[in-house]
């Protein structure tokens, strides 16, 4: 029996809703438990991000680059830097690339940890927050070590990041690394074979590696249908290409797989971390490129042309050549990607950015076509959105 | 996985060449990265071709990207960036946006991520993409006057009433 439009209910969802993770708002057709159509409403936290970029210097709006994912900000910052960098043509020194993994795969593993402990809660499951959250502070506070701020760091800079290590940092990485395993053991005896969770997640808001790859899904959202791709190892920047680690991938893309994917993902990162703090090359953190950057204080107090120097890229900012790039990162969620033009000025003339949440949402309603409404705050989960990379 | 290929204009051009005459404007290289200007008429057709043809296979649009240039004519530029996760290739697609009409066709039927891509573009700029089976605003009100990613738009002040 086919039902017509007046036997649907519609509701609406959000945007003030816990389970839709910040301001999004769902307009859902229901055939009794059924979703028939869902439609999210987005847009509520949008900042015009792209815009006020004009009117900055590439230095100047780094720092609203945090303000996109906020659960792995230092990763949208390093693909502002590695853009910025392309166009400039500046080559960060290794110490400072492999920093960047180092503290990516950090915020990498906070984002899984917030992502898993509010996915649970959602459906149902209170302990596994208090836990993962109990990592997630320890991460924070290694944020806080060497930068200060426990989000929102603004860390990276354009031709390296912003300081060395503090002493007190690699050995805190450390304990940290040793601690980790255990704690995603537990994690995985609480939630993987777990009957409740496996039945809310098993075939729910399944989505095929064509319609994935159709949707421009990215990240974990398209790895959890089997489609082996990864920035990391597509397109290797900072120094991933000389590091050991794998691309875990799904097979049903339900929204357990996509769970798997994550799982596994935070062993990888975990790997990537163990790798640099062993083998952290030493040198400076930031490009030699007197032309763009500014020099040291140090420098600036001895040498009056560097402080002329320093003043005027201050005060003007340094003009890359015109010209265009699209430069990627693999952020927690997917594809973090900046298109930057400029037409030789000190500000770019336009800044898109790509947020894979932004795209990974519009695939929200194919995966909830015909599933059952409670089922949809999993999907929502699944998906792992930020709503301020969503409305930028 | 195979490592990316950049520099895959100049064969792509060839083939273009080859299978849609016309189609193609120019190659223009940038920071290492090559773009292909397609002629708007053309758009489609060139599309779908780097979609389906099996030694190319462009099946994911990583972004869309209208750029505003202000005191050029035409003014707008619209930017594809696609990927081809099969072979690793990577490429911006360039065209201009006609001045009269300041509408492309929409590309949602050849890579549905541009369903949404293309909803902000004409939210944020006002280029129309003709054949989208719901071109709203998506991050601004409805009522909303005005594309406020143009750069002529103003930046302070109020509307007069």
């Amino acid at each position: 029996m086919s039902v017509t439009d007046a036997q649907l209910m519609t509701i609406n969802i959000g945007p003030q809703h816990p389970s839709t993770h910040g301001v999004l708002r769902l307009i859902v057709q229901l055939d009794a438990e059924k979703v028939v159509s869902c439609t999210p409403d987005i847009g509520y936290l949008h900042r015009a991000i792209g815009k006020i970029a004009e009117g900055l210097t590439y230095e100047q709006f780094l720092p609203y680059t945090d303000r996109l994912d906020y659960l792995a900000s230092f990763i949208n910052n390093h693909g502002w830097c590695m853009a910025s960098e392309k166009l400039f043509g500046i080559e960060p020194p290794r110490r400072a690339e492999y920093l960047r993994v180092l503290l990516s795969e950090l915020a990498r593993i906070e984002s899984h940890l917030i992502w898993l402990g509010t996915h649970l809660l959602d459906l149902g499951a209170i302990t596994p927050l208090f836990y993962c959250f109990r990592e997630k502070e320890m991460i924070r506070d290694l944020f806080e070590e060497i930068c200060g701020a426990r989000m929102t760091h603004a860390f990276c800079r354009i031709g390296g990041v912003r300081d060395d290590v503090t002493p007190a940092f690699l050995p805190k990485v450390r304990e940290f690394a040793a601690l980790f395993p255990k704690a995603i053991r537990e994690y995985e005896s609480l939630i993987t074979n777990n009957p409740i969770f496996r039945a809310r997640t098993r075939g729910v808001g399944v989505i095929s590696a064509e319609k994935a790859i159709d949707y421009g899904l990215s990240g974990p959202s398209l790895r959890g249908s089997g489609v082996k791709w990864d920035l990391r190892k597509a397109e290797p920047y900072a120094a991933y290409a000389d590091l050991d680690f794998e691309i875990p991938v799904g097979e049903r893309g339900d929204v357990y797989d996509r769970y798997l994917v994550r799982m596994e993902e935070m062993r990888q990162s975990l790997r990537l971390i163990n790798q640099v703090a062993e083998n952290l090359p030493a040198g400076p953190v930031l490009a030699d490129a007197p032309q763009f950057l500014r020099p040291s204080k140090a420098e600036f107090h001895r040498n009056m042309q560097a402080m002329i120097r320093y003043f005027h890229i201050t005060i003007h900012g340094a003009c890359p050549p015109a010209g265009e790039v699209y430069a990627a990162v693999e952020g927690t969620k997917g594809e973090v990607g900046y298109y930057v033009v400029s037409d030789g000025g000190p500000k770019p003339i336009r800044v898109q950015l790509r947020g894979p949440s932004f795209v990974n949402l519009a695939a929200l309603e194919e995966m909830a076509k015909g599933q059952y409404l409670a089922d949809l705050v999993a999907i929502i989960g699944s998906i792992d959105i930020v709503l301020g990379e969503v409305d930028r | 996985m195979i490592p990316v290929q950049r520099d895959i204009g100049a064969l792509l051009v060839g083939d273009l060449a080859e299978r849609l005459p016309g189609a193609v404007r120019q190659l223009t290289h940038s920071c290492g990265e090559c773009s292909l200007h397609v002629e708007p008429a053309h758009l489609t057709q060139v599309a779908r071709f780097l979609k389906d043809e099996p030694s190319w296979r462009f099946t994911f649009l990583a972004n869309l990207s209208p750029v505003d240039w202000l005191s050029r004519t035409p003014r707008f530029e619209v930017v594809y960036h696609l990927r081809s996760l099969e072979f690793n290739y990577r490429i911006a697609l360039k065209v201009d946006v006609p001045d009269q009409t300041l509408s492309l066709p929409s590309l949602t039927g050849i890579w549905r991520a541009a369903n949404w891509l293309e909803r902000e573009a004409y939210d944020l700029f006002g280029v129309r993409f003709a054949g989208h089976p719901d071109l709203r605003r998506i991050m601004l009100p409805d009522d909303w006057e005005g594309h406020p990613y143009r750069r002529d738009y103003p930046l302070a002040g109020r509307a007069a009433q």
